[in-house]
């Protein structure tokens, strides 16, 4: 570990870790373990990437709420600390093959994982827009760089602290057709991305969603082992099967999420209490 | 260091298994872990059909464990056969399957496709999940009962070639586990895995309210282990040449040789895995320092050696005995 710092309402902490630098794509995120050696908190943290440097052979950096005692622990670590970390896990923000004009939605900490994206946009000769927002100015992160890194930035907080006042739903269609959006990335709470995947929907324009809050409150293995964190998400095929968001996500297609049966089994998802009892295969 | 064990007729390299349910299908634990090292990898519940489970949240982190009502979820028993099945045989894997079912005839029906199936040469052992609810008992699970724990391992028996071991899983919430465990000895069964987890409840902080959405669920982990060691001693005791697979906990080869010595004669690491997937490993290499560092050249020397009197145990334990009798004084 190398430094925790407070930035507005969140940690950053940076680590170095080499390996996970180096494999890191945009949307991926890192899971950790908290407590230490004897830790009676066996689930593992789960938060996406904010940023990765070559520094001191690579390191890690990744933004977070203190809400829990693991959180709290994490933010007492000093430098020098050793942390067991797995990363880079999960599946990647899918990249536009040809320049698109590209539209970064980030609510509250969500918006850390929407910064190394748009560096990754930027090298392929994207337009990179931003809409940030939170309840209030404390709770935006990364405002600041947005506005030096984005074609345009837009923030919005409900109290109207820091920017316009208002919820980012309020101006989305707004900001899509000004900018031209070609593609929607989401990230931040499960609320928000339920209402820009509806958004998108609607306007036609596809969206790529990041689960990060849904992982950080349900995951507990990060691996894909433990199922704790399933979603009921349509499959190419047009079944609804329940997907873990830490190893088929945490990035998944908004418009496949069915986000108002989030925290249900679906009648007809697979497996569910009415679904067809044959088996379709999965989408590979 | 002999670190081989047998179950029945089979021979395992290394005491060290994964529990079930807590390795998925394999393949991510595989980036973690050398499966083929493992003594065995359990599989999670196979049913007849796919099941999707219960809604989340359905893991909830308790102290030193983590509560869980995942409701089964599972492919169903076709699509492990077309998909799981070879992935592992494919990786050279000892594979135990764990079946569950709703009835006794639905486990023999699982049990009979696997046993069908082109790939039943790469089954080392099927698992008999009787901690599941009887739906032809009011939802009662299967293990709280001699008599249904029996007619399941029975059914299961009947199917599986005599040459695999079938274990039963049996759960600790019952009156008396040892009953449980005989009933299973009469009706063939070639060893006991325990425990499955113990019924819990955990409230979520800020809603006040079940953490769980199956409201209570089976606790797991270390907050587990002197539960489980107790009916790994209380079982062995009364059926000492039963092979035991023991497991609630088990995070270090210490805890792994706790078991050991209780009875077991492997071990099932299973909610460590979610905390640190690259544990078997681990816990098989500290479980070799212990144990010679008590002076015992072969595991199976170790199988039940709590159950010896103290005069028979090796210098090493007796002195690390005395030492807290002499502060009594």
């Amino acid at each position: 570990m190398l430094t925790v710092r407070q930035v507005a309402a969140y940690h950053a902490m940076t680590l170095v870790a080499p390996a996970v630098a180096e494999k890191f794509r945009p949307g991926q995120f890192v899971a950790l373990a908290v407590g230490g050696e004897h830790t009676s908190l066996l689930a593992r943290r789960c938060f996406p990437v904010y940023e990765v440097k070559s520094d001191y052979g690579g390191t890690v950096e990744f933004v977070f709420e203190v809400n829990d005692p693991g959180t709290e622990w994490l933010a007492s670590r000093r430098s020098r600390d050793g942390l067991d970390v797995i990363g880079p896990l999960g599946r990647p923000f899918p990249l536009p093959r040809d320049p698109a004009s590209c539209l970064l939605v980030g609510g509250a900490h969500g918006s850390s994982g929407l910064f190394s994206l748009a560096d990754a946009l930027r090298r392929r000769d994207c337009q990179v827009h931003f809409v940030l927002g939170a309840p209030r100015a404390h709770e935006v992160f990364g405002a600041r760089s947005a506005q030096r890194i984005g074609d345009s930035a837009t923030v919005v907080t409900r109290d109207g602290s820091l920017g316009a006042s208002g919820t980012i739903p309020d101006v989305l269609p707004r900001i899509m057709e000004e900018t031209g959006s070609d593609v929607v990335y989401a990230a931040g709470p499960t609320a928000l991305l339920s209402s820009v995947g509806s958004v998108c929907a609607a306007m036609g324009v596809p969206c790529q969603v990041s689960m990060g809050e849904w992982l950080a409150r349900t995951a507990a293995c990060g691996i894909g082992v433990c199922q704790s964190c399933v979603l009921p998400v349509i499959g190419d095929d047009g079944h609804t099967r329940m997907v873990r968001a830490c190893a088929e996500g945490p990035v998944l297609r908004g418009e496949r999420v069915r986000w108002a049966d989030l925290g249900t089994i679906p009648l007809d998802a697979l497996g569910g209490p009415r679904a067809p009892l044959t088996a379709p295969e999965p989408a590979s | 260091m002999d670190l081989s064990t047998r179950i029945g007729a089979v021979t395992l390299p290394s005491p060290v298994l994964t529990a079930s349910g807590c390795g998925g299908s394999g393949r991510e634990l595989a980036q973690f872990t050398d499966l083929a090292r493992l003594g065995a990898f359990v599989t999670c519940s196979v049913m007849m059909q796919p099941r999707a489970g219960r809604p989340t949240p359905r893991i909830a982190e308790t102290p030193s464990g983590v509560l869980n009502a995942m409701g089964l979820p599972g492919p169903g028993v076709d699509s492990f056969l077309a998909r799981d099945l070879p992935w592992l045989s494919g990786q050279d894997v000892r594979t135990v399957v764990s079946v569950a079912g709703n009835t006794p005839g639905e486990f023999g029906e699982v049990a009979r496709r696997l046993a069908d199936s082109p790939l039943a040469s790469a089954i080392t052992g099927v698992e008999v999940n009787v901690a599941c609810p009887n739906a032809e008992d009011r939802g009662r699970m299967f293990a709280a009962s001699p008599s249904a724990a029996a007619a399941v391992v029975r059914v299961v028996r009947g199917a599986i070639h005599r040459d695999t071991p079938v274990l039963a899983k049996l759960s600790p919430d019952v009156t008396d586990i040892g009953t449980i465990a005989l009933a299973c000895a009469d009706a063939g069964v070639t060893g006991l895995s325990l425990i499955n987890t113990m019924s819990g409840l955990a409230i979520d902080p800020h809603t006040l309210r079940p953490a769980l959405t199956g409201v209570s669920g089976g606790l797991s982990g270390p907050a587990l282990r002197p539960v489980a060691l107790r009916c790994v001693y209380q079982v062995h005791a009364a059926l000492p040449e039963m092979p035991i697979v023991g497991g609630g906990g088990v995070a270090t080869g210490r805890d792994a040789l706790e078991f050991i010595v209780a009875g077991a004669s492997a071990v099932s690491v299973g909610t460590t895995l979610l905390h640190d997937p690259s544990a078997p490993q681990r816990i098989l290499r500290e479980l070799e320092d212990a144990l010679s560092a008590h002076g015992i050249a072969r595991l199976a020397d170790a199988v039940g050696l709590a159950h010896r009197a103290a005069a028979a145990v090796p210098p090493q334990i007796v002195r690390a005995l005395e030492e807290p009798i002499k502060e009594l004084k």
